[in-house]
């Protein structure tokens, strides 16, 4: 199974969500092992600012039922490093076909074997319209970026322009940066806001080629008695975004009314752990999906949802991928803590 | 990070959630061995594995403990369950060393065997020293200078051995945690502030982080369990 997206091939159609998987620091961790077996089909970069910013301080996690919530505050190196440093690391990423067909889709399949560019999307928020130009103009001149993608909705950030929660603000912002590349430009939306079918309609007024949802729901965790004062916020940043199954169909309901607003392709997101819960967003109308946090939970898990997706027309309906965690590698010996009693 | 393979959720909170970071306490062979303890749901559910239950694991993850200078003496610092990683650091170390463990009580200090030759504190001095394990450090750095620190276990114990080291430029080594979601550098969620701005990574730059590189450890730091 292989995939246009904004004039782009694609071996399939599972990418990662932004800030949610750094190739530089996985590499560190999985070698080789990372390059051969990469899990995504395009790579989202993480947001990348024109100054650097060292993120929020911490804590910056609290796991919440079935998710999480981040305070991260977009730590990068900036633009000039970005360009100097990552993006040479950044470029030539390669991935197998995720095979279609085949009892079990594993190695006989066809496409397995084959390898597709993956293509780089650059991923970056500007704090007005200005710097959102500069930092797109940068990214037009470098043939590494295939497609750019604009943080309108990064809620963990206090830039005072929360421009993807205003329709007239945002397609504004757009169609100022829409002459300045030729470059395919992707808007996130953020889910926070009265109406995200307006506001898609609005980016794609302004010239946008796709739009991508959900970005994490803003919310709130306390701090606990024990830990600080009582009702003030835990995360060091005050309120974070939540992200995981917790809203999952929040973001199936999102990308349903989008997709049926808009014409350009959807990127859809949120909570997707398995190929069903990817195919769920498919079938709302998404044209790619991206895992973010499941990847945080196993880095396997795109390369396991994009082979279950192959494996679609194959498998019976209750069959494949049926979201236990597939990657148990070890056994439990004695029962566990016994050593601490 | 380990997970429990089945049943991985739906406990306190409808948690956990995340995979949990541990450090290898031991290895024998292909076995690697984790000490537990039942601090939430995810350590609970840990602690409540049956033999032959499937555990996901992914690792060894992140920067370890540097063995020390030729001829200088190592002094293993350890509190309560962070005891595990100074275990295989034993292990592997030649040359002198001294361990100090500190724990609660007399029943947690049972945990002290897993390390040869280690000298116990206990808060209420049920066992071995009554008083903080940085009692026993502050009698071992007068009595050399010279030795290298490595310590792990509760943030205010580390904390204190920072401080103390600091005082006296003793070189340490502290086993950090932090509220961690992928433990491979992916989620920049683990980081704790560095000396003289910015911020490390626990997972990647750390877990082990030279205490000159800290301003202190906060006392607040801490996985969720």
């Amino acid at each position: 199974m292989s995939v246009t997206f904004c004039g782009l091939g694609l071996a399939h159609r599972v990418i990662n969500g932004s800030g949610t998987f750094d190739v530089i620091a996985a590499r560190t961790a999985f070698g080789r092992a990372l390059d051969d077996e990469f899990p995504f089909a395009a790579y989202v970069s993480k947001t990348i600012t024109l100054e650097p910013r060292p993120g929020n301080p911490p804590p910056r996690l609290w796991e919440t039922p079935a998710g999480l919530i981040n305070s991260i505050g977009l730590p990068n190196h900036g633009l000039e490093a970005y360009m100097r440093s990552d993006l040479p690391q950044l470029a030539g990423l390669t991935t197998r076909g995720s095979g279609a067909g085949g009892d079990d889709g594993r190695a006989q399949a066809p496409g397995r074997s084959e390898r597709w560019p993956v293509p780089l999307i650059t991923n970056v928020m500007g704090s007005t319209a200005e710097e959102f130009a500069r930092l797109v103009e940068a990214c037009q001149t470098r043939d590494e970026i295939a497609a750019i993608e604009l943080n309108v909705s990064c809620p963990n950030v206090r830039t005072g322009l929360d421009i993807g929660a205003d329709p007239g603000q945002l397609e504004q912002v757009v169609a100022q940066l829409r002459p300045r590349t030729r470059k395919p430009l992707i808007v996130k939306l953020t889910p926070n806001t009265a109406d995200v079918a307006s506001c898609a309609e609005a980016a794609q007024a302004g010239g946008a080629d796709a739009v991508s949802l959900i970005n994490t729901l803003r919310a709130l965790a306390l701090a606990r008695s024990a830990a600080g004062t009582p009702g003030a916020a835990w995360l060091g940043g005050g309120t974070g975004g939540l992200s995981g199954p917790a809203v999952r169909a929040v973001a199936l309901a999102q990308v349903a009314a989008v997709a049926a607003r808009v014409n350009v392709p959807v990127i859809g997101m949120g909570g997707i752990e398995t190929a069903a819960h990817a195919r769920d967003l498919i079938d709302a109308g998404a044209t790619l999906v991206a895992v973010g946090t499941a990847s945080f939970r196993d880095p396997a898990a795109a390369a396991r949802i994009a082979d279950g997706l192959g494996e679609r027309h194959s498998r019976s309906a209750t069959g494949g991928d049926r979201g236990q965690r597939p990657r148990a590698i070890g056994v439990a010996g004695e029962r566990a803590g016994e050593h601490e009693k | 990070m380990l997970a429990a393979a089945e049943r991985w959720g739906g406990g306190e909170d409808e948690r956990p959630y995340l995979p949990r970071a541990f450090s290898i306490a031991r290895r024998a062979g292909a076995e690697s061995h984790f000490l537990l303890e039942d601090v939430g749901p995810g350590s609970r559910r840990l602690c409540e594995l049956q033999a032959g239950e499937l555990v996901w694991a992914l690792g060894p993850l992140g920067r370890g403990f540097r063995p020390p200078s030729p001829r200088r003496r190592a002094l293993l610092v350890g509190g309560g369950a962070g005891i595990a990683p100074l275990a295989i650091l034993q292990d592997e170390l030649a040359g002198e060393i001294t361990v100090m463990l500190g724990f609660r009580d007399a029943s947690r200090a049972e945990g002290a065997a897993l390390l040869d030759g280690a000298m116990v504190a206990t808060d209420d001095g049920s066992a071995g020293h009554r008083g903080p394990v940085t009692d026993l450090l502050a009698a071992e750095l007068e009595r050399d200078p010279l030795a290298m620190v490595y310590a792990c276990g509760p943030a205010p114990m580390l904390e204190a051995v920072r401080a103390m080291c600091a005082e006296r430029s003793i070189s340490a080594q502290l086993a950090l945690e932090a509220p961690m979601a992928c433990g491979f550098g992916g989620c920049f969620g683990c980081t704790v502030a560095r000396r003289g701005g910015g911020y490390l990574r626990v997972c990647v730059e750390g877990p082990v982080i030279d205490a000159e590189d800290l301003d202190h450890v906060d006392p607040h730091a801490g996985a969720p369990a």
